[in-house]
């Protein structure tokens, strides 16, 4: 089906099916339980997952492919974010063209700073494009913003402003929207002690998404994409052979900046807000962790990395000790405070220690990330089959690692 | 007039003279085998050929153009394809797509954005791999990733590649070393086919003098990066230049 093989026509619609019934599955528990908690299904942190989704599979062409570690991509989501607010303050709240130049922007400064990255390898290669995002964060910070010459409004953010000139916006409405359809608005389903939202920003996004993981998966399956995988095993051999491997790493590294860049207009297109911290090399950072943690160089491993954490980000931040004592209240006082002084500083502003642990123990014991540990499991259960005599048996014997 | 013609080529490694004032033209069709001592500048030369280094003096014509301050890959696209000592291959992909990419590479040039077509939907690349990987008798090992192979797979494979491209001149430098000597002459079979298929240059670097007796048409000896003789096999063998600076050690 649209020019994929049996296996990953399969994975996209899980992809498909995930996103589309993402409100669902992320609200499990009523909205009156004490696990509620837990519920991830609201608009603007549903836009999040998606939106940093698409940013990782972007930034997994280039690493995950070409084995390239780009330390600075968050310039480029930074740079789509700018440009998509200015389209916001010079034409109007909607988000069309406000997405298309985040991309060609962010395209345009991926080929400059490819070009000049692209002539080291290795680590140096990542100092380098660290480099330049950080130049550019601070560029953002406080260069570009002076009152003779305001490109990114500094530390404020750059933000639309009513003495805008928005010259197309007419009788638009006065948020974004995609041809008067507001992102903001949502549909909330109540079913019994569930409520569950349904959000056009966010369905915008998971569209989007969807079609950036079909275009990447055609790029995975493509000769392009098999010669990317040339560069990352063996970069002499594949010279040697009569390629030149920069044009096929400048493209894999301006094809990731514009899938960022995309992702930083999709950000400014559900909140019309730029920051230059979006540029930081935290966020850079942030998308390498992604990638890792789901699976590097797999197809549905970034998605699933990105989702991963910002749930963490989100969810395991917001559990307090207040929320502690009501979950141990049942405990004798001494074990419950015990017990909190043991969990505190895991959770609340210590989630950074429990993805750092779990970040461990996944480049530990499963270097191939969150797929590989799908895969693993997998596989037991179909060892368990393979005992079994007959055809199907032969097929799960003979199934190939990724 | 050969195909390859070497004049004056010198390189120095700071004190070390690895090559000094080397002559050699290298007909077309013929095989051509370089042999010397170790140390005698043999791979240094090789790699004087493909762009790896830059000679300091002389000059180097393939086929009426200079290759000299060319890049790798313009080399390659010229026509020279090379067998590295230690068999050079895609280890994380399989062997089809192995064969699959010089087969793209000598067809679409050094670099073409095919994003979005399928690989395995060219059906002329896909017939090509087949029929080249039934040549060197590795269809049943297509899938399996190349990392995995035995060495001497791995050296049949890296020859496939590079005979995909139909190469006008074909460097080996020591294709049988670390080889069994069934798998040796495994290989002197498969080169001497080769040969008699296709209108092929070679140039092979080799220590085992069973192969370049078996193969050769011409061989020049090499001693301290200089030429010393460049003669027939029948001539080389009785040479006493060669037997003191070589052979005589070998006991050949």
């Amino acid at each position: 089906m649209l020019g994929l093989n049996k296996k990953d026509t399969t994975i996209l619609i899980v992809v498909a099916v995930l996103t589309m019934a993402a409100p669902f599955i992320l609200n499990p528990f009523p909205t009156n339980s004490s696990l509620a908690q837990f519920n991830a299904g609201y608009p603007d942190l549903m836009q999040r997952f998606v939106i940093y989704g698409i940013f990782a599979i972007g930034f997994n062409i280039l690493f995950g492919l070409t084995g390239y570690l780009s330390f600075g991509h968050a310039a480029f989501l930074g740079i789509g974010s700018y440009s998509a607010v200015w389209m916001f303050k010079l034409l109007s709240f909607n988000v069309i063209p406000a997405i298309a130049l985040s991309i060609v922007v962010a395209g345009l400064f991926s080929v400059v700073i490819g070009y000049i990255s692209l002539r080291r390898s290795g680590i140096y290669f990542s100092i380098l494009t660290l480099a330049f995002a950080q130049m550019s964060f601070n560029l953002a910070y406080s260069v570009l913003s002076n009152p003779k010459f305001n490109l990114t409004n500094g530390e404020t953010g750059l933000q639309v402003y009513g003495s805008d000139p928005q010259y197309l916006k007419g009788s638009g409405p006065d948020v974004t929207h995609i041809f008067g359809l507001e992102m903001r608005a949502t549909e909330t389903l109540k079913l019994g002690g569930w409520s569950f939202d349904f959000n056009v920003g966010y369905y915008l996004c998971a569209l989007i998404l969807l079609v950036s993981f079909y275009i990447s998966v055609r790029i995975f399956r493509s000769p392009f994409g098999m010669m990317l995988r040339a560069v990352k095993s063996n970069q002499q051999r594949m010279n040697y052979t009569g390629l030149n491997s920069r044009p096929y790493t400048l493209a894999a590294f301006v094809i990731s900046g514009m899938y960022a860049g995309l992702a930083g207009g999709l950000l400014a297109a559900m909140d019309p807000l730029a920051g230059a911290e979006r540029m930081q090399w935290t966020a850079s950072g942030e998308v390498v962790l992604m990638t890792i943690l789901g699976g590097a160089g797999t197809l549905i491993g970034p998605v699933l990395g990105a989702g991963f954490i910002k749930y963490f980000e989100n969810i395991f931040s917001k559990i307090n000790d207040n929320v502690l004592h009501t979950w141990f209240a049942a405990l004798p006082d001494g074990m419950e405070d015990f017990l909190i002084t043991i969990v505190h500083p895991f959770v609340g502003k210590g989630w950074h220690l429990t993805l750092g642990l779990m970040f461990m123990a996944v480049v530990i014991f499963l270097p191939g990330g969150l797929v590989q540990g799908g895969q693993k499991i997998g596989r037991l259960f179909r060892r368990r089959g393979a005992n079994a005599p007959g055809p199907e048996g032969e097929a799960a014997r003979k199934q190939p690692a990724e | 007039m050969g195909l390859l013609e070497i004049k004056n080529v010198g390189k120095r490694f700071g004190g070390l003279k690895a090559l000094d004032n080397v002559n050699l033209s290298v007909a077309e069709n013929t095989v051509h085998a370089i042999i010397g001592p170790n140390g005698a500048g043999k791979s240094t030369l090789l790699n004087c050929l493909i762009g790896k280094l830059i000679p300091d003096t002389g000059s180097v014509m393939f086929d009426g153009q200079s290759v000299l301050g060319r890049k790798p890959h313009e080399i390659n696209q010229m026509g020279i394809s090379r067998v590295f000592q230690t068999p050079e291959i895609f280890g994380d992909l399989t062997v089809f797509e192995n064969v699959m990419i010089p087969i793209f590479a000598k067809r679409d040039g050094a670099f073409a954005l095919h994003a979005l077509r399928r690989v395995l939907s060219d059906r002329d690349i896909v017939e090509r791999t087949e029929m080249m990987l039934a040549d060197v008798n590795m269809l049943d090992k297509r899938d399996a990733h190349a990392a995995s192979l035995s060495r001497g797979d791995k050296r049949r494979l890296e020859m496939a590649m590079c005979l995909s491209q139909q190469p006008k001149l074909l460097l080996l430098d020591e294709p049988t070393a670390g080889m069994a000597r069934a798998d040796t002459n495994n290989t002197i079979d498969l080169l001497k086919e080769i040969k008699h298929k296709r209108d092929i240059t070679m140039c092979i670097i080799e220590h085992d003098m069973h192969v370049v007796f078996s193969l050769a048409e011409r061989i020049t000896v090499l001693a301290q990066g200089t030429p010393l003789v460049e003669d027939s096999p029948d001539n080389i063998k009785g040479h006493p230049k060669v037997r003191e600076a070589y052979l005589g050690e070998a006991q050949v």
